[in-house]
């Protein structure tokens, strides 16, 4: 589960505050996608980006977890920010973001590596899981394949596959949809949601393009940094 | 053995195949580099050799020279009278002084016209050495004999107990050995009386050039009395003008090759890194420590150094070897092992300048449409 308590987020703009994040309260249950949709400047990919850890709020919280071991991730420091993001978030970008470098499987094997430690426990785990992610995204034969040898789709579903590998709780997805056409990204969004209710994730999903909104659980909108619709999540617009 | 250490080599190694071109310029212009300078060490060293190899087996803690009222002391223009040999001797905490005589002159092997340039030394036959000393065992019993050194023999064609011309007197032959140069000539040792003989028919005083002094003394008082300085052997080779100049120049070269090899090595890993900004900052969205980012960026670095002057280092030992049959060049763990230690060292330098777009590489620019 991810919720974000009345988070607010501004960014400074000469001697004066631009407010990105306005007093925003979102909850994204496992086994849900929560999709957060809105015009372009909105704030959605602040809240994405509060979300993931990657900036400190001005005010907010950002609960991450179960009952059991419920964390509030804007209260941590960068090192344990960092760590967070590598143990319990999952991350799948707008431009797929693949190290043009490694190998498709080599992609998720690096998931196991980014620690820069010996945990070996994790590495296993995490290598185990890789052939069968490659299968589940339907990429095993294009598993040795480079980023520039596969398409647009391809390279997002090794994106999502590298997102999931480390089994996350939370999942964050920006535009996943925003490069493909509309066959494609349909197949994306079916394949995040399936992913997501097999594997218990609380999925925030940021997208401008409601065509796909069936793949969806929730679905709020952001205008001006507020949510406008629902209050809060478990209502979906459909 | 890297996949211990995570992240590192990882990306890297796997970096290093996917942009082999690149990898592989930059190694080839690190063997370069590491081939100039390997071949300026051991040419510098060479160099060296030939002219101080002889200098430094002097037996004596500190090598007294004359100090000239308006110069700096020099070997080939020193001569130290009776009067300061035995200010010497007599000074407080001195130990042993050995008047040592250095001329260069001519010699030829007997009923031949082909004179070779040499080096004269006069030294005593009861020189004290500490262990085995090439240069005191060459020291003949008779005015008559001199003992040469094994380049000197070469030169001349001569074994043991032939004669040789130099100044016009015969010498016989008497022992043969040791690799003593002085001032790029051969060394040839002969008795003190013989060495004076032959300084004077050479426009010198006859008078000892140099004393070899050992024991405790105040060096810097007893110098000031006697207008001559004293210098630890090694800093006395100052005093021989063509080493200086010689290793001045071949000095400033290879330190020049080594900012150059470090300002290369830097300048390509800054553009490298620069290039991977991008990659940078998603792994450290996905959970990268920084950390482990710059030991994966200095691992690389280090991998592509380490080729690179492993392959110009072999180079190196191999043409340096074939070389030094041509040329004076020596081929040992200082001119080879001790720069490419240091190229790599300053290599790692370079490439830590690039560290700065690692550290302060934004994982928020990962989001959005920003790359």
């Amino acid at each position: 589960m991810i919720e974000l308590q009345n988070v607010t987020l501004t960014f400074p703009d000469g001697d004066n505050h631009i407010t990105a994040v306005d007093d925003v309260t979102l909850r994204g249950d496992n086994g849900t996608v929560t999709g957060i949709t809105g015009p372009s400047g909105s704030g959605k990919s602040s809240i994405l980006a509060v979300a993931a850890t990657l900036i400190r709020p001005d005010s907010g919280g950002v609960l991450i977890g179960n009952e059991s071991d419920l964390i509030d991730a804007a209260q941590l420091s960068k090192t344990d920010a960092t760590e967070l993001r590598r143990e319990r978030i999952g991350i799948v970008f707008q431009q797929s973001n693949l190290l043009p470098a490694l190998t498709a499987r080599e992609q998720l094997q690096l998931m196991a590596r980014l620690g820069g430690g010996s945990s070996r426990h994790r590495r296993g785990r995490i290598d185990t899981r890789v052939e069968e992610l490659l299968d589940a995204v339907g990429l095993t034969e294009h598993a040795d394949k480079r980023p520039h040898q596969l398409s647009g789709g391809q390279r997002q579903r090794v994106a999502i596959a590298r997102g999931i590998v480390h089994e996350p709780e939370v999942l964050l997805v920006d535009e996943p949809t925003s490069a493909l056409d509309q066959e494609r990204g349909a197949e994306i969004m079916q394949l995040l949601a399936r992913l997501t209710h097999e594997r218990d994730t609380a999925t925030l999903l940021v997208t401008h393009d409601l065509v796909h909104r069936d793949a969806l659980d929730d679905l709020v909108t952001v205008i001006d940094g507020r949510i406008t619709t629902p209050a809060a999540g478990h209502a979906l617009t459909r | 053995m890297f996949e211990r250490k995570g992240i590192i080599v990882f990306v890297a190694w796997r970096e290093l195949r996917f942009a082999r071109g690149r990898f592989l310029l930059i190694g080839a212009v690190v063997a370069l580099i590491t081939l100039l300078v390997g071949f300026l060490s051991g040419l510098t060293g060479g160099l060296a050799a030939q002219n101080i190899s002889s200098v430094l087996q002097l037996p004596g803690d500190r090598l007294v020279l004359q100090q000239p009222d308006n110069s700096d002391p020099s070997f080939a223009t020193s001569s130290l009278d009776e009067d300061t040999v035995q200010a010497w001797v007599q000074a407080d905490g001195v130990e042993s002084v050995i008047p040592v005589g250095i001329v260069q002159s001519r010699a030829s092997a007997r009923d031949t016209d082909d004179p070779t340039g040499v080096a004269l030394y006069g030294l005593p036959q009861e020189a004290p050495a500490i262990g085995p000393n090439p240069l005191c065992e060459l020291t003949p019993d008779s005015d008559t004999d001199v003992g040469l050194s094994s380049d000197a023999a070469d030169d001349l064609g001569v074994e043991v107990g032939d004669t040789i011309s130099i100044t016009g007197h015969d010498f016989t032959v008497a022992a043969i050995g040791g690799d003593l140069w002085y001032s790029h000539t051969p060394v040839i040792v002969m008795t003190p009386d013989a060495w004076s003989e032959a300084s004077q028919r050479v426009g010198g005083t006859g008078e000892a050039t140099v004393l070899a002094v050992t024991g405790d003394a105040d060096w810097e008082a007893v110098g000031a009395d006697t207008d001559t300085v004293a210098e630890t052997p090694l800093t006395s080779l100052t005093a021989l003008e063509a080493f200086q100049s010689e290793i001045g120049s071949l000095g400033l070269m290879i330190v020049m090759l080594f900012g150059i090899s470090a300002l290369v090595v830097g300048a390509f890993f800054t553009v490298w890194t620069m290039q991977r900004a991008g990659d940078i900052a998603v792994l450290k969205a996905l959970g990268a420590t920084t950390g482990s980012l710059v030991r994966d960026s200095l691992g690389q670095a280090f991998i592509v150094l380490a080729a690179g002057i492993g392959v110009g280092l072999a180079a190196v030992v191999g043409l340096g070897t074939l070389a030094g049959q041509a040329l004076p060049f020596v081929v040992s763990p200082l001119t080879t092992f001790v720069p490419a230690v240091v190229m790599a060292v300053l290599g790692l330098a370079g490439a830590a300048f690039a560290l700065r777009s690692v550290t302060k590489a934004d994982p928020l620019t990962a989001l959005g449409s920003n790359r």
